[in-house]
């Protein structure tokens, strides 16, 4: 038995790097420190799995060789004249920079899962800008804690307790220097975790920000969104007068009405906080890599989401160039989906254009896009079989570890011999 | 391959304009070789060029890009059967940044700062930078155990420094602002040398002559590189006067510990300033700020143990980025643009916020001058080195303007006259007669650079040197086109760069101080207590510099 220490979990932006991992024979036996969701992940990284590479033939997926299959799969990019490339954040930044690569060679656009979740937040930064900080500092130093339209408890579950709540830090010595506040449409296990719960009416976060941000401003403001004035008011003077304040805030936010426009709010009211106090605001990515997706297409495009290559430069465009977008309104002729699952998450209305054109599938498991995949090409699971670097919710950046062998190859791999294959 | 008849200008060999060969074989240049031979009759060549401080990877440069798709969507870069494709202009993308810099004959760069917890992110982005060898600087003064150590624990704090540039693979030892960053944690900041860091109960003075001492004893290849306290303030010049001025003498030992090595009598560490212009301003606010040029320069001309780039304004786009939290914040008060910051647990901090420098303005009109006015008052070409701490205070891509304002005076004063009064009532640039010839050029951007950095197969072309090379066609009556496009660019041997397009896309070394320091205990328990990632974990690992070149110190 090999027990492997300090290994880092591949499931949420929490990328906790504390696991201990016994693996024997060449199969994981027991993982320890983890949370539920990343123990399970990672001791069921067999289950579903596709174990050959695939291409459809009559309405059927058969298994073929990895040969046969990457060439379908060129054939189909080399017919196509508006490839999507989707995905991305579920593997590591190796694959990320070679499916950019791919992207900018065939001329196709390209978009990771950010657009489905925190790309509204990334809108909202460039518009206003952000002030974030690392965990550890958060660890470290805050003493009042906002939960916006997160429920760390169920998403996140190691995040009250290594990085934000119960822990202590240095200059905090646990929960009870902290002070912890929720804010969100209904009480969840977070709010029962925290000092005080803020009801707001939904669809209103943006009003909330407003009505603080006038109350931080010195004007008088009456109930808003649902909350009453004393309440508003309480809330900012909390705010303004801690040492070191954070908003965690989630889909909540950034999915709900208003989408960008919460973020914005948000942000101005974080900005200007800073004039009386430190205060930091941090977006809570889901997926485990989807902070290194991002990353990793601004230093290759400039762009974090949401570009494409048909004018042979990379063209940024949030809604023009983002899959949903292009599904929905079916312009896209064929599918590239790396380590990601459409299928399951888009709705009706976009993924049935997955139906529609032939599409790729780069993916460990089985998943709901595999039933719409004309090529599945399964490669070894990232951060399991392969190592590479993914970027935690905070941009810290992490080696992912190869805990036991896969004679499939990696997702990179399997990139390139696509890129080696297509038509420029 | 021969380079044949070019008018060689190699200072570090004493070569001043002279016809003459130049072999290589096997990316070194050698006595002599065979093969393709490149007709440099009428063509100036230079060692390639040694960029000293820039800031074009890492996680504070990428948070920019991102913030900012409104710069880039003006300046778009196709494609080609060779390159890859991306955009400028002000945090252009990796690729880019490599070609550009390739096109004006450039192939050596510094990164001029990362936090060690983002190391990994900074070498990813370092190995997608296309041809240039690049190295980074590890900013350390704000990091827990440096303020811990820098008091009186001198052993200690040179054990750390040593471990923390190994394990976060960099090159030399980077402070920015001193204990202002620490405080500014809180929302604070320091406003002079002996101010107090919040729980340290240290000053930036003791931060800055503890890390001077333990990178001199270290031996480490390039001085320790130093952003100094107040930067960006009206008046700061007497903060870089009084911080050059600690380097005046011996800066001796802490006293307070047994353990201290001595430095001898006669021993005196050495400092590089950097982006001076930022830190030369006299008068006491933006509406009088004058040029502190004449005394930053005077502090360089009396210490050989000083030297200094620019961080020279262009009238321009820029995107500020540094690691100066609290300058950020303070910049994005003057300007109301949107402001990013980011704080990194245990060790930094970082701010972004996006700017334009204005030749009608009548402050930005001073700021221009200093830069100009510190690179011609230092008499030695071989301590002054012309940057624009890119992005900072003018893209890269406008070197050419700047070594074009440097060598011609009149290109200086049509700027002048055209510019508001302040740009002559408040700055001695106009009265400067001086102008720099090729020779101190290649002093100022190649030799200088390289023997400052401790390269010794850079900067030059002397037999053993990297087969780096850059060669102009140049014309006096056109400075700027000239340095904008190189004829060839010779990379490792290879010509990568002809007639100012790049014709072969390859990828440099990674440049890292050898050095060794070990993990304590105390190290160890204080990581594990404070960081949120593993120790362990924290490390830059090999695979992270698939061509590594490790500089032996000492």
């Amino acid at each position: 038995m090999i027990l492997k220490e300090n290994v880092t979990c591949m499931f949420c932006g929490c990328l906790c790097d504390d696991l201990k991992v016994e693996v024997e024979n060449g199969e994981i036996m027991d993982v320890k420190n983890a949370c539920v969701n990343g123990r399970s992940r990672i001791l069921n990284h067999n289950r579903e799995r596709v174990e050959n590479p695939k291409v459809r033939k009559d309405g059927e997926l058969v298994d073929v060789s990895f040969d046969e299959a990457i060439q379908k799969a060129v054939n189909i990019i080399d017919d196509s004249k508006f490839p999507l490339i989707y995905g991305l954040s579920s593997t590591e930044v190796d694959a990320q920079r070679k499916a950019v690569e791919l992207a900018e060679r065939i001329g196709g656009t390209i978009d990771n899962t950010a657009s489905f979740c925190h790309g509204p937040s990334i809108l909202a930064i460039q518009s206003s800008g952000a002030q974030e900080a690392t965990l550890g500092e958060i660890r470290n130093r805050a003493d009042l804690l906002v939960f916006w339209g997160c429920n760390p408890v169920e998403s996140h579950m190691r995040h009250p307790p290594r990085y934000s709540v119960t822990p202590e830090g240095m200059y905090i010595s646990g929960r009870s220097d902290r002070e912890i506040v929720n804010v969100d449409v209904r009480e969840t296990t977070t709010s029962k975790m925290s000092d005080k719960f803020v009801k707001v009416d939904p669809g209103k976060d943006y009003e909330l920000f407003s009505a603080m941000r006038a109350y931080l401003k010195g004007f008088d403001v009456g109930d808003a969104a649902g909350v009453s004035s004393n309440e508003i008011e309480e809330l900012v003077e909390k705010m303004k007068n801690c040492n070191f304040g954070v908003i965690f805030f989630g889909l909540g936010l950034t999915l709900s009405s208003g989408i960008y426009v919460n973020i914005e709010g948000a942000l101005d009211l974080v900005r200007d906080l800073n004039d009386h106090t430190k205060f930091a605001i941090n977006p809570m990515r889901g997926h485990f890599n989807v902070t290194g997706a991002n990353a990793v297409m601004s230093w290759t495009t400039g762009y974090p989401f949401g570009v494409n290559f048909s004018r042979g430069y990379p063209v940024y465009g949030p809604g023009e160039y983002t899959a949903m977008d292009v599904l929905v309104r079916k312009e896209c002729d064929s599918v590239v989906v790396l380590a990601s699952d459409p299928g399951a998450h888009f709705p009706a209305s976009a993924s049935s254009h997955l139906k529609d054109v032939p599409t790729v599938l780069i993916d460990p498991k089985k998943n709901a896009t595999t039933h719409f995949a004309d090529v599945v090409l399964p490669p070894a699971a990232a951060g399991i079989e392969t190592g590479g670097t993914a970027y935690r919710m905070d941009g810290v950046p992490l080696e992912l570890d190869k805990l036991v062998e896969s004679d499939l190859p990696s997702d990179r791999e399997i990139l390139d011999r696509i890129i080696q294959k297509v038509e420029v | 391959m021969i380079i044949k008849n070019g008018t060689v200008y190699d200072p570090i060999n004493d070569i001043d304009g002279e016809k003459m060969d130049i072999c290589l074989k096997d990316g070194r240049i050698v006595e002599e070789a065979e093969g393709k031979e490149i007709d440099a009759s009428g063509l100036v060549v230079m060692p390639g060029g040694v960029e000293i401080h820039t800031h074009v990877s890492g996680s504070k440069v990428n948070s920019a890009r991102s913030l900012r798709p409104e710069d880039h969507r003006k300046d778009v870069v196709p494609k080609t059967d060779i390159t890859r494709s991306g955009v400028g202009y002000t945090v252009p993308n990796t690729f880019v940044t490599g070609y550009r810099y390739a096109r004006l004959g450039y192939t050596t760069m510094m990164e001029a700062a990362q936090a060690p917890l983002g190391a990994k992110h900074t070498h990813e982005e370092l190995n997608d930078i296309p041809i240039l060898d690049k190295g980074v600087f590890t900013v350390m003064a704000n990091n827990h155990f440096i303020l811990k150590y820098a008091n009186d624990e001198p052993e200690k704090l040179k054990n750390y420094v040593a471990w923390l540039l190994k394990a976060s693979k960099g090159y030399a030892v980077k402070l920015v602002n001193p204990g202002g960053v620490e405080n500014w944690k809180w929302g604070g900041n320091v406003d002079s040398l002996d101010d107090n860091v919040e729980n340290y109960n240290v000053t930036p003075r003791e931060v800055i002559a503890s890390l001077a001492r333990a990178n001199d004893e270290l031996g480490l290849p390039h001085p320790i590189h130093l952003h100094c306290n107040n930067l960006g303030k009206a008046g700061n010049k007497e903060t870089l006067v009084e911080t050059a001025g600690m380097f005046a003498e011996s800066l001796g030992s802490p006293g307070n510990s047994e353990t201290t090595v001595e430095v001898g009598e006669s021993a005196k560490n050495r400092v590089h300033l950097t982006h001076v212009q930022f830190n030369a301003y006299g008068g006491d606010s933006f509406a009088n700020l004058s040029s502190g040029a004449e005394d930053v320069a005077d502090v360089v001309n009396k210490n050989e143990n000083i030297s200094c780039d620019l961080g020279q304004v262009i009238f321009d786009d820029v995107t500020t980025m540094t690691s100066d939290g609290p300058w950020q914040h303070r910049l994005y008060k003057l300007s109301g643009k949107k402001w990013n910051n980011h704080d990194v647990e245990m060790e930094a901090g970082s701010g972004i916020v996006p700017y334009t420098f204005r030749s009608n303005n009548p402050a930005n009109a001073v700021q221009w001058t200093i830069g100009l006015e510190v690179a011609l008052l230092v008499e030695d070409p071989w301590r002054v080195y012309p940057t624009t701490d890119h992005p900072n205070a003018g893209p890269f891509y406008h070197y050419p303007k700047m070594f074009a304002w440097l060598m011609n005076k009149d290109l200086r004063d049509e700027v002048i006259e055209n510019g508001p009064s302040s740009a002559s009532s408040r700055s001695g640039l106009g009265s400067i007669d001086r102008e720099y010839s090729l020779y101190e050029i290649a002093i100022a951007t190649r030799a200088g650079p390289a023997k400052r950095l401790g390269l010794k197969n850079k900067g030059h072309i002397g037999v053993g040197a990297d087969a780096d090379i850059a060669i102009y066609d140049f014309d006096e009556d056109n400075i700027e086109e000239s340095f904008s496009r190189a004829k060839y660019v010779i990379k490792d041997g290879e010509i990568v760069v002809k007639d100012g397009k790049v014709v072969k896309d390859t990828r440099g070394k990674t440049i890292c101080a050898d050095v060794q320091g070990e993990v304590t205990d105390e190290m160890r328990d204080e990581f594990s207590k404070y960081y949120t990632v593993k120790m362990d974990n924290y490390p830059v690992n090999d695979s992270y510099v698939p061509r590594e070149e490790l500089i032996k110190c000492g």
